[in-house]
């Protein structure tokens, strides 16, 4: 009887040690085995600062143009509220579509303007025969940051301006207004201005087109090229009929004489270069119809989209960068199909003969005149009137980068730029758009990445992806902060090193590495492991607590 | 700022003389095909298109392109290439039995570049230069990487104008397994600047130039003189393009052949752009004798040249005579055998190879290359350049060279080893071959074992290793007259000729194939099952070790006695115990 109490108390001791024993194998599993699992096979992220590039989005951005509106003698109008010189601000709202994703945010134009009065070398400038020597005058005189704007009021029956015109917008960053009379007058003028010369709500919201739907836009606004660091031109002469034309073309003379100029003006907004090729047996993709009452061949503008594409083929990529190319085309009919003529949309015949393609470049159809005697002997030597070209180029490049004159209003006079073919104000308009327009890339690639990552998580984030987000966030806040100061140059150059940097973090090679690594492979690996690992476990567990189970309930029973 | 003044200034100096030169062209297009039977009856073609440019690429100031195609010239001048030599290459090319060939190139990819003395960082250039290059030809250049790539020390020198030769500069890969086709060919075409809408670029009609024996097309970039003065560098682009066609088989046994039957196209006009553009038919006697072959429509001229040694005659087409297209609208060149030749002698080269795999088993072997002289009484050094991939691993000891029997001393060696996954072997020799001699030489290697996924796709396919170049000075029967190199027909003129009495020639050997040891490729899952199986195993039997509870028992002795015991109970009607 004691053996078998002794040998029962023996049992329960042993059983106890099982138990122990049971459960210190699934503390030990899940203790220090499950950590130890994880974290070996733990793929490296880095951490990323996420609620900074949700913030981006949400971010105001505010555009601050310094403004000084000088008062020439005899100009001031009555009904100013304080004496001279004060301060003022004006602000704009301008509307974004802020439903679509990233750009939630408002944008809002701040004119920060300083009212004074005439300095006595301002009075003297102004007191020049015509506006442009008044311009050129007053410009020694100016505050010339980028982005600031110098109004200058003379008075509304001053002979400075021709007749019917209110306002002169000079080769720089100051213009020349009638003063209108009263104030409301003169700062409804004053707006008109400074929109023509730095922003419209219209060209902010053209460059945020590729995050707005389409069709609230017009043609115009999606007409303008993206905002990149750097833009490669390259112009072509297409010369199908080497038989019967020689074409030669000055085109290093051209480029020097006419391109560098406007180019060095706009190598602050990005980098330039410019080539050019001849390339020989290059159709179009469509034949041209023969128009019996003119005896020439019309291109129709429906069929000129189908124009491109064939001669694209031929052109050749830019293997040596990655940066957008703009071409321009000049193309010499062969000798069957000339002359040839451009006709628009109402049939009439287009003047320059050329025409553009939105963020592509431009065609320019140059015809050979037909020799004197028919017997001439082929090949006809044709020498290109590079200045007639080149005008029609360089419109078409400003058209590209969205500098038109389409929406001046009649009474406002502008100078023409001369030799360097823009405006110090022009260059300004670009910069304006261009930082908006990087300030929302940066934080559509920032976003989309974001989400990229948070949802594949076998992604690898290593540290200098990181880091380059964190540049990139940094820059744009900056950008933005540079925007509120009114510094446009700065708040360009950091907008520019956030899309550098953005662009190099979403393009990280290192992103791709383990992207493909679905779920099912991962049990197949592990089951093997595992299964045999944790049923034994799993099966005393529940052992274990059956057992407690039923010891709980045996003393209720013996009551 | 200073830089951009100066440039501005050089562009308006360069302004006025540009326009005092007036019509004069900067540029100028030679093209030219050489037709030559074989001694085997086949027909090799060649086309040779040079481009020619007096203008300095490397200054940078040059971006406007009129002849030469604009993306391999802005490609030369952002990446600071001195000179370049891309071949793509679909076939063999038979020396013993179809004789030395103008432009030889080896089976896959080839691309060898000099780099201008100012790039520094030459690794990343060349990285670069062969990622754009496999863009622009379509072809997998990209894979050229440090495994693949070498640094001859005296193989490749410059066949440009070149003032130092430090091989540092220079870059050379093979991509043995690289396969040519049509999407290789039409942008080779495009750089033409007449593509192929005109000239001899016509016939280029890529169904015919694939079905052939051979293909082989290469772009050859190098500055040369302007001049005989030689004071400005002009630099010229060569597109060549090299088929062979196999009539015997194709054609009954006759080896009568025209260019319509080649190619299924005739020539009809001329490129307006091209200076010179002649059709050459090699019509060279074989033996003594009187000619046996009579071509037509008959040529415009006769050229007599000494190519490579040998007396050739030429039927020369000057596709740019007015007279030649006078008669017919068409140009079909067309060659007749007047009487079937005897076939029983062909004529062996001077100088050929061949190479093979020997040994057996998967572990090691041996690479053995056999280079015949066949000059009756002159002796010539050659030079071998062998690249072998890192994972055949060479014993250097091994290395033999035997000659007649006896062992030949190389006069000077450069062996680099390889290092695993970095970078390859590379061996060079500078051997001296006796008059009528075959020399053997052998190495021997051992396969090393790939990581799982060093693998290509079909691995059983074998591994290639690249074919081994042989450059020689081979002395001529010969003698020959020094040409000039603007006159004399384009496939003369690629290598320098040093002298009347000897002539260059370059050859590859065959390229080899060679079997690894391949893995079983469901081994790592294997491995993981097996491995987890034995620690499931040993965990199992530890765990219940543990953790089982154990009974002090009864002992039930006899268990199996007392049944046996019961059994015959049952039978003897007793109960049971």
């Amino acid at each position: 009887m004691v053996a078998a109490a002794a040998a029962m108390a023996a049992d329960e001791a042993e059983r106890a040690r099982g138990r122990r024993a049971a459960l210190s194998f699934a503390t030990i599993a899940v203790v220090l085995g499950l950590p130890l699992w994880w974290k070996t096979t733990e793929t490296y992220r880095a951490a990323l600062p996420y609620a900074a590039i949700d913030g981006l989005g949400q971010q105001p951005v505010q555009l601050v143009v310094p403004m000084a509106v000088v008062f020439g003698p005899g100009s001031v109008p009555g009904d100013l509220p304080r004496p001279l010189p004060f301060r003022d601000v004006q602000k704009m709202e301008i509307s974004v579509n802020r439903e679509r994703p990233p750009l939630r945010t408002s944008i809002t134009s701040r004119y920060e303007m300083r009212y004074r009065s005439t300095t006595a070398q301002e009075e003297a400038a102004l007191a020049a025969a015509t506006a442009r020597e008044a311009d050129a005058a007053l410009y020694l005189l100016q505050d010339t940051t980028l982005g600031s704007l110098t109004m200058y009021v003379v008075p509304e029956t001053s002979s400075l301006l021709p007749q019917g015109i209110n306002a002169y917008v000079g080769k720089h960053r100051s213009a020349l207004v009638r003063a209108g009379g009263s104030l409301a007058a003169l700062q409804a003028r004053l707006r008109e201005v400074t929109q023509v010369m730095s922003f419209t709500a219209s060209s902010i919201a053209a460059v945020l087109s590729d995050r707005v739907p389409d069709g609230q836009l017009s043609f115009d606004a999606r007409r303008n090229l993206k905002s990149s660091l750097g833009y490669e031109i390259t112009f072509s002469l297409l010369n199908p009929d080497p038989k019967s034309h020689t074409v030669d073309w000055d085109i290093e003379g051209a480029v020097n004489r006419f391109v560098k100029p406007v180019l060095d003006k706009l190598s602050l907004v990005a980098n330039f270069s410019v080539d050019s090729q001849i390339l020989y047996y290059a159709v179009l993709g469509v034949t041209p119809r023969y128009d019996k009452e003119s005896s020439s061949f019309l291109l129709s503008a429906h069929s000129l989209p189908h124009v491109i594409n064939p001669v694209e083929a031929r052109l050749g990529s830019s293997a040596a960068s990655l940066y957008p190319v703009l071409n321009f085309l000049l193309y010499v009919p062969e000798r069957s199909h000339s002359p040839l003529y451009i006709q628009d949309k109402d049939g009439a015949l287009v003047s320059t003969n050329a025409f553009h393609s939105p963020r592509w470049g431009g065609i320019m159809v140059y015809n050979v005149e037909a020799p004197a005697s028919p017997q001439a002997s082929l090949p006809l030597h044709v020498d290109v009137d590079m200045a007639r070209v080149m005008e029609v180029f360089l419109a078409q490049l400003r058209l590209l980068f969205g500098l038109s004159w389409e929406e001046v209003p009649p009474e406002f006079l502008l100078e023409s730029p001369g030799n360097e073919g823009l405006a110090d104000w022009e260059l300004d308009h670009l910069l304006w758009a261009h930082t908006v327009e990087n300030i929302a890339t940066v934080s559509t690639t920032l976003t989309s990445l974001a989400q990229l990552l948070d949802k594949i998580g076998n992604i690898v984030i290593k540290d200098d992806v990181a880091s380059e987000v964190y540049r990139a966030v940094a820059s744009v806040q900056s950008a933005v902060t540079e925007l509120s100061l009114g510094h446009l140059l700065a708040a360009f150059q950091a907008s520019k090193e956030a899309v550098t940097s953005s662009e190099r973090a979403f393009f990280d090679p290192s992103l791709l590495h383990l992207l493909y690594f679905p779920d099912d492979q991962k049990f197949a690996i592990y089951i093997p492991l595992f299964l045999p690992m944790a049923v034994p476990i799993l099966l005393s567990l529940a052992k274990i607590v059956r057992e407690t189970r039923l010891r709980k309930k045996e003393p209720t029973k013996m009551d | 700022m200073a830089a951009a003044v100066l440039l501005l200034l050089l562009a308006a100096a360069a302004g006025p003389g540009r326009a005092d030169a007036g019509r004069e062209r900067r540029d100028a297009l030679r093209e030219e095909l050489l037709l030559s039977p074989l001694p085997t009856g086949d027909v090799a073609a060649t086309f040779q298109f040079r481009t020619r440019w007096d203008a300095d690429l490397q200054r940078g100031a040059v971006s406007h392109y009129r002849l030469f195609p604009k993306a391999l010239g802005r490609l030369v001048a952002a990446l600071g290439v001195r000179e370049l030599h891309l071949a793509l290459t679909q076939g063999f090319w038979r020396t013993r039995y179809w004789g030395q060939p103008p432009l030889q190139a080896p089976a896959g990819a080839e691309l060898w570049v000099w780099f201008q003395p100012t790039v520094t960082d030459v690794d990343k250039a060349w990285k670069e230069l062969s990622n754009i290059l496999s863009g622009i030809f379509c072809a997998s250049l990209n894979f050229i990487d440090s495994t693949n790539t070498v640094i001859p020390t005296a193989s490749f020198k410059p066949l440009g104008l070149a003032n130092g030769t430090d091989h540092h500069l220079l870059r050379y890969a093979v991509l043995p397994r690289e396969v040519v086709c049509t999407e290789n060919l039409t942008p080779w075409k495009k750089l033409l600047p007449c593509g192929s809408k005109a000239g001899l670029a016509v016939l280029l009609k890529a169904e015919r130039l694939f079905h052939s024996s051979y293909h082989s097309q290469a772009v050859h970039i190098r500055p040369i003189c302007r001049d005989a003065s030689c004071l400005a560098v002009s630099w010229e682009l060569r597109q060549t393009l090299t088929v062979v066609f196999d009539f015997f088989s194709s054609g009954q046994g006759k080896k009568d052949w025209s260019l319509f039957k080649m190619f299924s196209r005739t020539l009809t006009d001329t490129c307006p752009l091209a200076s010179q553009s002649k059709v050459y038919v090699d019509i060279s006697p074989k033996n003594k004798e009187k000619e046996l072959l009579e071509v037509s429509p008959p040529p415009t001229s006769v050229h007599e040249a000494i190519v490579q040694g040998e007396k050739k005659t030429y039927a020369v087409y000057d596709l740019l005579s007015p007279s030649l297209f006078n008669t017919s609208r068409s140009l079909n060149v067309q060659l007749k055998w007047k009487r079937p030749q005897d076939s029983s002698e062909m004529p062996i080269p001077t100088l050929h190879a061949q190479r093979y795999v020997g040994g057996y088993g998967l572990q090691t072997g041996e690479i053995c290359t056999l280079i015949y002289n066949t000059h009756p009484y002159r002796a010539f050094p050659v030079i071998l350049l062998e690249t072998v991939p890192w994972y055949l691993r060479l014993y250097v000891h091994t290395l033999t060279i035997i000659t007649k029997g006896k062992e030949n001393k190389p006069s000077y060696i450069h062996y680099q080893p390889a290092q695993d996954r970095r970078r390859p072997h590379l061996l060079e020799m500078l051997i001296q071959l006796p008059a009528n001699s075959v020399t053997k030489i052998t190495i021997q290697f051992e396969r090393a074992l790939l990581k799982w996924t060093e693998y290509p796709p079909d691995p059983n396919h074998g591994f290639y290793v690249g074919s081994s170049v042989l450059s020689a000075l081979v002395p001529s029967v010969t003698a020959m007259k020094d040409m000039d190199v603007e006159q004399s027909p384009l496939f003369a003129s690629l290598f320098p000729s040093s002298d009347g009495s000897s002539y260059f020639v370059r050859l590859y050997t065959e390229p080899l194939l060679v079997n690894l040891p391949t893995p079983d490729f469901s081994m790592p899952y294997n491995v993981i099952c097996l491995t987890c199986t034995v620690v499931a195993v040993c965990y199992g039997s530890f765990y219940n070790l543990l953790t089982r509870t154990f009974h002090v028992e009864e002992p039930s002795r006899g268990r199996l006695a007392k049944r046996l015991a019961n059994l015959i109970r049952k039978f003897r009607g007793v109960p049971p115990l």
